[in-house]
């Protein structure tokens, strides 16, 4: 099933004097893990508020093209609604952590749709053991560290339910470790939950392995859509200087050495696996 | 040259940050601080450019120690570029931006005139010498800092995280300008988590974990010591990663780089022929 689904989407900032995202046209499938990728200034960021209705009820402006998310043509429906289905969890997750307990924290966006206590207590209660984070219940989020501080961001964005969660370059501020752990959570919200999972990112070399899709921009133009494998092995990614994984990079160079492997691989486990079969021969 | 000497440090909030630190950065060195998130790193780097005084040990820059001279006179040497270009910026021009420190400096005018406009070169935001620094993308403002550093000269180049919110081809662009500047013999220390920048810069690297250095080398040593690096929440690089999993063919596996990966890998095809 589509669940978000876009053609000739062009979409101009108030005042400004060309369009941010062009004659974008794309389609996602529920329950995908999609990786959303460009130079910087490529419109990801404007693409991603379209999807929330951020664009054109908060920022105004002038979209033209159609733009269909859960069902709901998102031009019709006001930010509140459209919140209900998208759900947004930023880069800084100090940004968006404000309560003096985690607890709290999960619970706002839930008191905000006056739902009765008992059952905002159990969705809380959820919310918390999907994140891995029952413990810091009581904890003020700004005493904990960055990567328990953005689980508690990705918990009170789940406490809603949405369909479809999007990930603003989630663990830009995070040790290696901790930023790991962060996709792996993703990674189960979707695998457990069939949440929409679309990943803001530039540093592929973690998250590539769990991406079904991947779609990389430039100029405002969607220059690639695929699967993650031929994507990142396409001349047009490397022209355009994405951070292709170290592991696709070592295979392309091998195989202008006329090593051949199994294909690119988007993983290192993938990586050591297609280069034993070559080895042991 | 900087000497840290046993310092150790503790935020007034009670917070102890720095808890006996040594270490000595020669003059032309490049140095990567890394470790998790709260190791204590950026507290360390703003020893160096006295912003913060040690509560025990001591800090020589250049042989004299940071609580004998101001923060003005130290910054003349070792220029330091925040995390959050914003924590830094807040002239109404990016011209103005750069000329402002050398005017406190006292640089005279012509000097200033030149310094800017070569600085504006250097980082590629000639466009932009008219423009507020506030009407700028993240990475542009993150440059505009950087710049105004650079300005003044100084013989040591601290940067704090300075590849976040970049993209592939900035973090190139950034990689190959401390490059030129450590071949120009300036001292450049970084801050980082990003494994595969420091991958493809191989700098010394020292690790530190909660408010202690537990090692200092190459980077090709340290990021490929799988013990280190989970004691600093460190994932090695993907190319390691690699090579890790194939270490029962014999292959060896302290290995970072892309090209000298295909080496290897070539000459072991190469060896099992014959």
């Amino acid at each position: 099933m589509v669940i978000i689904e876009t053609k000739a989407l062009t979409y101009t900032y108030p005042g400004g004097t060309k369009p941010s995202i062009r004659d974008v046209s794309l389609s996602i499938e529920k329950g995908k893990f999609v990786i959303l990728t460009g130079p910087s200034g490529c419109g990801k960021t404007t693409l991603c508020r379209c999807f929330n209705g951020l664009i054109p009820h908060f920022y105004g402006g002038e979209l033209k093209g159609e733009l269909r998310v859960a069902g709901l043509k998102v031009d019709e429906h006001p930010i509140y609604e459209m919140a209900k289905q998208v759900g947004l969890v930023f880069q800084n997750p100090e940004n968006q952590l404000f309560a003096l307990s985690v607890e709290k924290d999960v619970a706002f966006g839930l008191e905000n749709l006056g739902m009765p206590r008992s059952e905002m207590k159990e969705r809380v209660n959820w919310a918390l053991q999907m994140t891995g984070i029952e413990e810091l219940r009581e904890r003020a989020p700004h005493e904990l560290s960055g990567g328990q501080q953005q689980r508690v961001a990705i918990a009170s964005v789940l406490a809603m339910q949405p369909e479809i969660m999007i990930f603003d370059e989630p663990t830009s501020f995070l040790d290696p470790l901790g930023a790991q752990k962060i996709f792996e959570v993703i990674n189960e919200l979707k695998n457990k939950l069939g949440v929409t999972v679309i990943l803001v990112e530039h540093r592929l070399d973690l998250a590539s392995k769990y991406a079904d899709q991947v779609i990389i921009m430039d100029e405002g133009n969607i220059v690639l859509d695929g699967e993650p494998r031929e994507i990142f092995n396409s001349e047009t990614a490397w022209l355009l200087g994405v951070g292709v994984p170290k592991a696709v990079r070592l295979w392309n160079v091998l195989q202008e050495n006329g090593l051949v492997l199994k294909g690119a691989p988007v993983s290192s486990e993938e990586a050591t696996q297609f280069l034993r079969e070559v080895l042991k021969r | 040259m900087i000497e840290v000497k046993g310092i150790y440090f503790t935020y007034p909030t009670g917070v102890e940050a720095l808890k006996g630190v040594s270490l000595t950065i020669g003059d032309g060195e490049f140095v990567a601080v890394m470790g998790q998130n709260g190791a204590g790193k950026t507290t360390l780097v703003k020893h160096f450019n006295g912003l913060l005084k040690p509560a025990k040990g001591e800090v020589l820059v250049d042989g004299v120690s940071t609580r004998d001279v101001s923060v003005a006179k130290l910054a003349r040497k070792v220029g330091f570029v925040f995390q959050n270009p914003d924590h830094q910026l807040f002239s109404e021009t990016v011209e103005e931006e750069i000329a402002f420190a050398l005017r406190n400096f006292g640089f005279d005018e012509t000097t200033i005139e030149k310094r800017v406009t070569w600085a504006l070169n250097l980082l590629d935001l000639t466009e932009y010498r008219k423009t507020s620094p506030f009407m700028l993308s993240g990475g542009e403002r993150k440059r505009v800092a950087l710049a105004s550093i650079l300005a003044w000269n100084p013989n040591v180049v601290i940067l704090d995280e300075p590849t976040i919110g970049q993209d592939h081809r900035q973090k190139e662009n950034l990689r190959q300008f401390i490059v030129q500047l450590n071949g120009q013999g300036k001292t450049v220390v970084v801050v980082t988590h990003d494994v595969e920048f420091v991958a493809e810069c191989n700098p010394r690297v020292v690790l530190m974990t909660e408010g202690k250095v537990v090692a200092d080398g190459e980077a090709k040593k340290i990021l490929t010591d799988t013990t280190l690096t989970l004691t600093a929440s460190i994932v090695p690089p993907q190319i390691t990663q690699i090579f890790l999993g194939l270490k029962d063919l014999g292959l060896p596996f302290d290995v970072i780089d892309v090209s000298e990966a295909r080496r290897i890998l070539l000459d072991y095809l190469e060896g099992a022929k014959h």
